[in-house]
């Protein structure tokens, strides 16, 4: 779709000096042009060195058994130090969140939470996450041009939060209003906030309002919703405002964000190998397996970054003590040492698993099988109901080197 | 070659021959046992390979070591039990032919 700047990217990619890379910038991303330059990267500097960004001097690595070996030495690759993100919160309007914590601390309060996505409790909310995905599906016209992100992704990531929450279902714009808050840059002109003040000013807001119902949740006996598992918690009954903002916020986006752009990356993808998915419309059995793939392929967070605690070596780099270290999924997700034909989609691609969309190790995303679980009824249901859903023109993408997302994708269901 | 027998949350039994040095977790996967998922294919990174360890077999197999990856991998699993194990950790030995290990309702 992009095929001029892609032209661009990839002679860029090959010409420019290796010390001139910096893949923080987020129209990589928002262009959708940054697989030549990672692809460069994982093959003439996987573990490299930008002395100079936006953010402060940080380090790459960009293959897939790289960032493994990041994602597992928790005690040399810290997330409390410097959180996860390569652009740090500026010092006085941090908020910590259990993302951002080490053990011990993450350990107990993501203990907290992790019940909610326990597999009995995933059974439960099948039914009800059927039935609306089904009533979200009949509503959508036929053979007029729709916005697929408006219309499907975001209504029904939107009342999976408000059930994951117990929250306010009329309210619950409020809940997806506080996500795109939380992930925005700030740069970006159609950012619901322009400064961190502001951000942080919104989502005390948001602290405010839940602080309301965490209240109300603490007084009446423990229920499956995440407010009333944080406010019965012996780690996060009693969580000062800064740190309540910061889970609230992990906790919106994380259910929220990532699995909506999956669902809009997934039919994109499908649109842009179309033998995909005349394999999916004649063998539905294919969904399980093409979830996880969907998944790897969209790479719905981009990056997570870790701090070095003690000088270290990775891929035979020394890295020092106290480095800003980048894990880039969207380059580990492509890496063709660890994927075969990494950027194609493969519906029936074997150990489709096998990807860094969810992290690895004490991080690694806890709704990671309630997002396969809201895929999977998706296309479960859109299969059946549905001819090929096409996508009319370019989908547009989110200015962020954090959350790979889409703004808006036009699509047509034909009659 | 020593055999091991997996037996799924719905009862159903799958008894699989693993080579002396290969992963449980392994035998499971290259044998298409359903229910065990092994996302991160044996890094100790994911807790998708989650066993229970049948009671008979505890002693031989022993306990994941506190503070280790495994054990806080499992500690993060809902459906974790006192004789929970993550099947790549466990290594295939003539001495554990006949091994028996129960899956959970899921892996997460």
């Amino acid at each position: 779709m992009n095929a001029p700047v892609a032209i661009d990217a990839a002679s860029d990619a090959a010409s420019r000096p290796l010390d001139a890379f910096d893949m923080s910038d987020p129209r990589y991303y928002q262009d959708d042009t940054y697989r030549p330059y990672f692809a460069r990267l994982r093959r003439e500097a996987p573990v490299h060195f930008c002395g100079q960004s936006a953010y402060g001097p940080y380090w790459s690595v960009s293959r897939y058994k790289d960032i493994m070996h990041c994602e597992v030495n928790h005690a040399v690759f810290s997330n409390e130090i410097g959180g996860i993100q390569v652009e740090d919160q500026p010092a006085n309007l941090q908020r910590p969140s259990f993302i951002r914590m080490d053990p011990p601390r993450h350990d107990e309060q993501r203990k907290v939470v992790s019940p909610i996505v326990a597999p009995a409790n995933l059974a439960n909310m099948e039914p009800l996450i059927r039935s609306r995905t089904q009533r979200v599906l009949d509503e959508l016209p036929r053979n007029e041009t729709f916005d697929w992100v408006e219309h499907v992704s975001i209504k029904l990531t939107t009342m999976m939060l408000a059930t994951l929450f117990d929250f306010p279902f009329e309210e619950r714009g409020k809940l997806t209003y506080w996500s795109d808050v939380a992930i925005a840059n700030v740069n970006a002109p159609d950012a619901p906030v322009h400064s961190e003040q502001e951000r942080f000013n919104e989502l005390r807001n948001m602290a405010e309002y839940m602080s309301r119902l965490f209240e109300e949740r603490r007084n009446q006996p423990p229920k499956f919703d995440l407010l009333s598992m944080l406010a019965h918690g012996s780690s996060t009954r009693e969580m000062p405002l800064r740190e309540f903002m910061g889970n609230l916020a992990l906790l919106i986006v994380g259910g929220n964000d990532t699995t909506r752009n999956s669902m809009t990356g997934g039919l994109l993808a499908l649109n842009e190998f179309p033998d995909e998915y005349r394999k999916l419309l004649a063998n539905h059995a294919l969904i399980e397996n093409m979830v996880p793939e969907i998944i790897r392929y969209v790479t719905p967070v981009i990056h997570m970054r870790r701090t070095t605690t003690q000088d270290t070596e990775v891929a035979g780099t020394h890295i020092p003590a106290g480095a800003k270290v980048v894990m880039w999924y969207v380059s580990g997700n492509r890496d063709e040492d660890a994927v075969e034909e990494p950027d194609r989609l493969i519906i029936d691609r074997k150990r489709p698993r096998q990807h860094l969309s969810f992290g690895f190790g004490i991080h690694r995303c806890v709704g990671n099988r309630l997002a396969e679980l809201q895929l999977r009824i998706l296309w479960e249901e859109i299969v059946q109901r549905f001819p090929m859903i096409e996508v009319m023109g370019e989908a547009k993408r989110t200015y962020s080197n954090f959350i790979h997302g889409f703004r808006s994708m036009p699509v047509r269901i034909p009659n | 070659m020593p055999k091991v027998t997996y037996i799924e949350f719905n009862g159903t039994p799958h008894t699989v021959d693993v080579p002396v040095g290969l992963s449980v977790m392994r035998g499971a996967v290259d044998n298409n046992v359903p229910g065990i998922d092994a996302d991160c294919g044996g890094e100790c990174a994911c807790a998708t390979c989650h066993v229970y360890i049948e009671p008979d077999w505890l002693d031989r197999i022993g306990l994941p070591v506190p503070g280790s990856q495994e054990a806080s991998m499992l500690s993060f699993a809902a459906v974790a039990q006192p004789n929970s194990r993550l099947s790549c950790q466990i290594s295939m030995t003539e001495a554990l032919d006949g091994l028996v290990v129960k899956l959970p309702e899921g892996q997460h």
